[in-house]
């Protein structure tokens, strides 16, 4: 009936976060989803793409390619490897038609976790219940490539006991670009710290995000600043209880 | 990158009168940008852009032929086209041009191209007078500073900043309210536009179909520049050509509100020619110099290309959260922000600043306010990769292209992956579930120091998702 | 010459040739939204004066004129050549100097003046913004040089906004060396982003719109 979902986890939450990707898991199966997780997976290559190594990337999205060839549907708890699959492997493969061919069929099934629930499962309450004061970060890819600003809203707004806070100003960069952070790390420590402004202005505990990378950033940040002011995906949001 | 553009950040950054000058300036423009293209504004903001984008793309598709519809019109009604390869050119014409005429005393309105090209070091070089009107670029010249931004050129200098330079440049007592500042400034260069035997401009747009410059202003000194003086050459790069007049309607509604917030400049001027019969005042000749400078090396690319379309509005500046945070001197050259990003390494070879391209984190804005679409992005991971290929070829950076296709090996063999995992996840402090403060010495190195230098390291997991996966 | 290399180069690059035809450029996109005149004065009117600028509508050519001999009175001005102008009979005020032909003595007044007085081609009622034509009717300087412009404009003159105008003159070039869309007072905020009015423009701008 198509309720089977393969999980991309991605290489940074298989090894940093692995709690992010038990949430995802579990949110999906209390919707009814069988879940699967093919173990060839690894990454999704973006940071070779960004850091302008092409023909690495490449190597290594044809894996991906592979490895989710069987898959009918994928679900992934980041925005910005949603945003590297769906819009950029087709500029690694404009000179191989059929390589291409394939990229376009898995642009079609490859999913960010909130647009998934919100667009293909079609809840908005998937049953959590969290009492915090929440403020939500928007991550680049999934804001600007993805156009995703409603729906992890639309869940958060389900969740009882949540009181949800927009931070001002709102929509900016958290400064982790990839390997940005390390070749440019005073200016994007810059730019977290203004994120983290914004955020404490808000009175909120917890920063949600639906990008990883982007909370690995933004905690970093916080705890240096001797903050306790938490991060927490979008997954564990929603799969508490 | 170059130590030179790493210092440059780094002292921005530590400025924080500075950073709170960029910042809030940015802000300002940002909000109100926000404003004036908003529903309630400009409800077809988006289709503007669609249409602004597809007669940019035709324009510089075609550009050969609009170049000459352009000289043709211009030529029609007495006025002169002259097409510069580079710098010199431009200078050795105006500079023939004033002693043929027996020209000292030129005036200037603001003009990114003319910047470009050095025109002012160049005359004065020569000893003729060559005198910046708008105000912001003005108070530059007198500080012997260049622009810090394309659309707000002295950003970064305080009233006392310029009460300084006005005591010390002007003689003045010293003076530190602005509207006073403003009024020195309108006396003395009120002198100057009337006494200038030539005016140049620059040209936001040339109109193919009319022969006419288009010139886009707030203070009124474009006007001035291009009607007192008995001569009028207009400056411009050969990409700013669109087809028609009309085709002016939709760009003058995209270029105020992107770059300011205002609904439309001050003053839009569309001039095409010396004055006509019966006309009393106007210039009497009226030149245009088409300058190349290397814009004809960014045309081959048919995805690079489109940083040609850019009208000059510093949308992207004032949303980008890197440009708000490094400011328009760190940039190496006169264009700074996003687009300076995107075209400098065109223009200089991306040998001249390698760390250009990887000065952003790729957020977007950039392209997202543009109003002739421009996927600064894009360009800029296209502008990595050639980077990167360019450091292949000469041998540079070989332990970076070592490690990453380490990184491709590994990531395509998944047994390699996980190990590897393990491992880092063995040697890497745990922190007890607490995030990471600092390393021991021999570990805090390359990126992990970098990282570390700004915020705290995530503590390692005792499992990775997929062995937490299996134990289930 | 640079020229023939320049446009050999852009060729190249764009894999054209010398003469070679165009494909037809995105249509033109001129969209004249229904707005009735007074909705189009209203408009204007508020946003002049969200810029500082002023507008004032008087009912006759009779009133325009009693209103110019009241905000010039005690101050010095000159006119343009505007048929309109004269109509109105304020070319007639006293102390107003107008009919000037000569360029020395239109930059000597206009630099001296405390007020130029024009009319206009058309307005834009969605912009509060002038489009002034240049013409032996109408010099550039007038509008340009004093600390202050006024200008006088029949209602009929005024238009939605940029579409109609491209509509009603798309080709400008044709008939004028200089048409100049003025949307208030002259303004910069070049010195600590503070909005300074009347830097090189006039700062005071005010329109009377007439009928």
């Amino acid at each position: 009936m198509g309720n089977q979902i393969s999980l991309f986890v991605t290489c940074m939450v298989d090894q940093l976060f692995p709690k992010v990707g038990m949430a995802m898991a579990t949110v999906l199966e209390r919707l009814g989803y069988r879940v699967d997780f093919p173990e060839e997976q690894t990454c999704c290559g973006q940071p070779a793409f960004n850091s302008g190594y092409r023909n690495e990337a490449r190597i290594v999205a044809r894996h991906f390619l592979k490895t989710f060839e069987a898959s009918e549907k994928i679900v992934v708890p980041s925005g910005s490897c949603t945003a590297m699959i769906t819009h950029h492997f087709a500029d690694l493969f404009q000179k191989e038609p059929e390589t291409l061919e394939r990229v376009h069929a898995m642009e079609k099934k490859v999913y960010e976790f909130a647009t998934f629930l919100t667009d293909v499962a079609g809840a908005e309450d998937v049953g959590a219940r969290m009492q915090d004061v929440v403020t939500f970060h928007d991550g680049c890819h999934a804001l600007r490539e993805l156009g995703i600003r409603s729906a992890p809203r639309r869940l958060l707004a389900h969740v009882k006991g949540l009181e949800l806070r927009e931070m001002l100003p709102a929509e900016e960069c958290c400064g982790f670009g990839g390997t940005f952070s390390v070749k440019f790390a005073e200016l994007s420590g810059a730019m977290v710290r203004t994120k983290i402004d914004a955020i404490l202005r808000t009175g909120a505990n917890t920063v949600v995000s639906l990008d990883p990378s982007c909370l690995m950033q933004i905690q970093g940040g916080l705890s240096r600043a001797g903050s306790s002011v938490r991060t927490m995906h979008l997954a564990e949001v929603l799969a508490s209880r | 990158m170059s130590v030179e553009f790493d210092q440059k950040i780094h002292t921005t950054l530590a400025d924080a009168n500075l950073q709170l000058a960029i910042y809030t300036a940015t802000g300002r423009l940002k909000e109100k940008r926000i404003e004036a293209v908003s529903d309630a504004w400009l409800p077809d903001y988006q289709e503007l852009r669609t249409q602004a984008n597809a007669i940019k793309k035709h324009a510089i598709e075609n550009l050969d032929h609009y170049l000459e519809e352009f000289e043709r019109n211009v030529e029609a009604r007495g006025g002169k086209v002259i097409y510069c390869k580079d710098a010199t050119e431009v200078s050795d014409f105006v500079l023939s041009l004033a002693k043929e005429r027996g020209s000292r005393l030129i005036v200037k309105s603001k003009s990114m191209t003319t910047e470009e090209v050095d025109l002012n070091e160049r005359l004065e070089h020569h000893g003729l007078e060559s005198v910046e009107t708008d105000l912001g670029e003005y108070i530059l010249q007198l500080a012997h500073e260049k622009p810090y931004h394309i659309v707000a050129p002295a950003l970064h200098k305080t009233r006392y900043d310029v009460a300084e330079i006005f005591t010390r440049e002007l003689h003045v007592a010293n003076e530190t309210v602005p509207e006073k500042q403003t009024l020195i400034a309108r006396e003395v260069l009120r002198e100057k536009f009337l006494h200038a035997d030539i005016g140049i401009s620059g040209a936001n747009f040339l109109v193919a179909d009319s022969g006419a410059v288009t010139l886009i202003e707030n203070e009124g000194n474009a006007r001035l520049t291009t009607s007192a003086p008995r001569i009028h050459i207009a400056v411009a790069g050969i990409e700013k050509v669109i087809p028609r007049a009309q085709d002016l309607a939709v760009f003058l509604k995209l270029l105020a509100r992107s770059a300011t917030g205002q609904l439309l400049s001050v003053y839009a001027s569309f001039l095409s020619g010396a004055r006509r019969p019966g006309e009393v005042d106007g210039p009497e000749e009226f030149y245009v110099v088409l300058l190349d400078n290397g814009r004809t090396k960014l045309l081959p690319d048919r995805s690079k290309r489109q940083s040609l379309y850019c009208i000059r509005c510093g949308a992207c500046l004032n949303t980008c959260p890197v440009y708000r945070k490094i400011g328009g001197h760190s940039f190496p050259w006169v264009y700074s922000g996003p687009i300076g990003a995107i075209i400098t390494p065109q223009f200089m070879g991306v040998s001249h600043e390698p760390g250009l391209p990887f000065a952003s984190s790729l957020c977007g804005a950039c392209g997202e306010v543009c109003p002739v679409k421009i996927d600064i992005p894009k360009v800029l991971l296209e502008l990595r990769s050639d980077v990167k290929k360019s450091e292949t070829r000469e041998g540079q950076n070989r332990l970076e292209k070592l490690a990453f296709r380490i990184f491709a090996w590994v990531m395509t063999h998944p047994r390699v992956y996980e190990l590897a995992g393990r491992m880092a996840g063995g040697m890497a402090p745990s922190g007890d579930g607490k995030w990471i403060n600092s390393v021991p010495s021999p570990m805090n190195v390359g990126p992990l120091k970098e990282w570390l230098s700004q915020r705290d390291l995530p503590p390692t997991p005792s499992k990775s998702f997929r062995e937490m996966w299996r134990a289930r | 010459m640079s020229r023939d290399n320049i446009l050999h180069k852009v060729r190249t690059a764009l894999g054209r040739s010398a003469g070679q035809a165009v494909a037809p450029p995105p249509p033109v996109r001129l969209r004249i939204p229904e707005v009735p005149m007074e909705a189009r004065i209203e408009s204007f009117i508020a946003r002049l004066e969200a810029l500082a600028g002023k507008a004032v509508r008087v009912a006759t050519m009779d009133d325009a004129r009693e209103f110019v001999a009241l905000a010039i009175a005690g101050k010095t001005a000159a006119a343009s050549n505007a048929p309109y102008l004269a109509e109105c009979g304020i070319t007639g005020l006293p102390g107003v100097r107008s009919g000037i032909r000569d360029l020395g003595e239109l930059r000597e007044v206009c630099a001296e003046v405390d007020i130029g007085i024009t009319s206009a081609d058309y307005m834009l009622g969605d912009t509060g913004t002038l489009v002034t034509i240049a013409s032996p009717a109408e010099a550039r300087l007038m509008s340009l040089l004093p600390p202050a412009h006024m200008a006088v404009v029949p209602k009929e003159r005024m238009l939605t906004g940029l579409d109609e105008l491209f509509t009603l003159a798309p080709h400008p070039a044709e008939i004028t060396s200089s048409m100049v869309l003025i949307t208030g007072p002259s303004r910069t905020a070049d010195i600590e982003q503070i909005l300074v009015r009347g830097v090189h423009g006039p700062g005071n701008v005010t329109v009377v719109i007439v009928g």
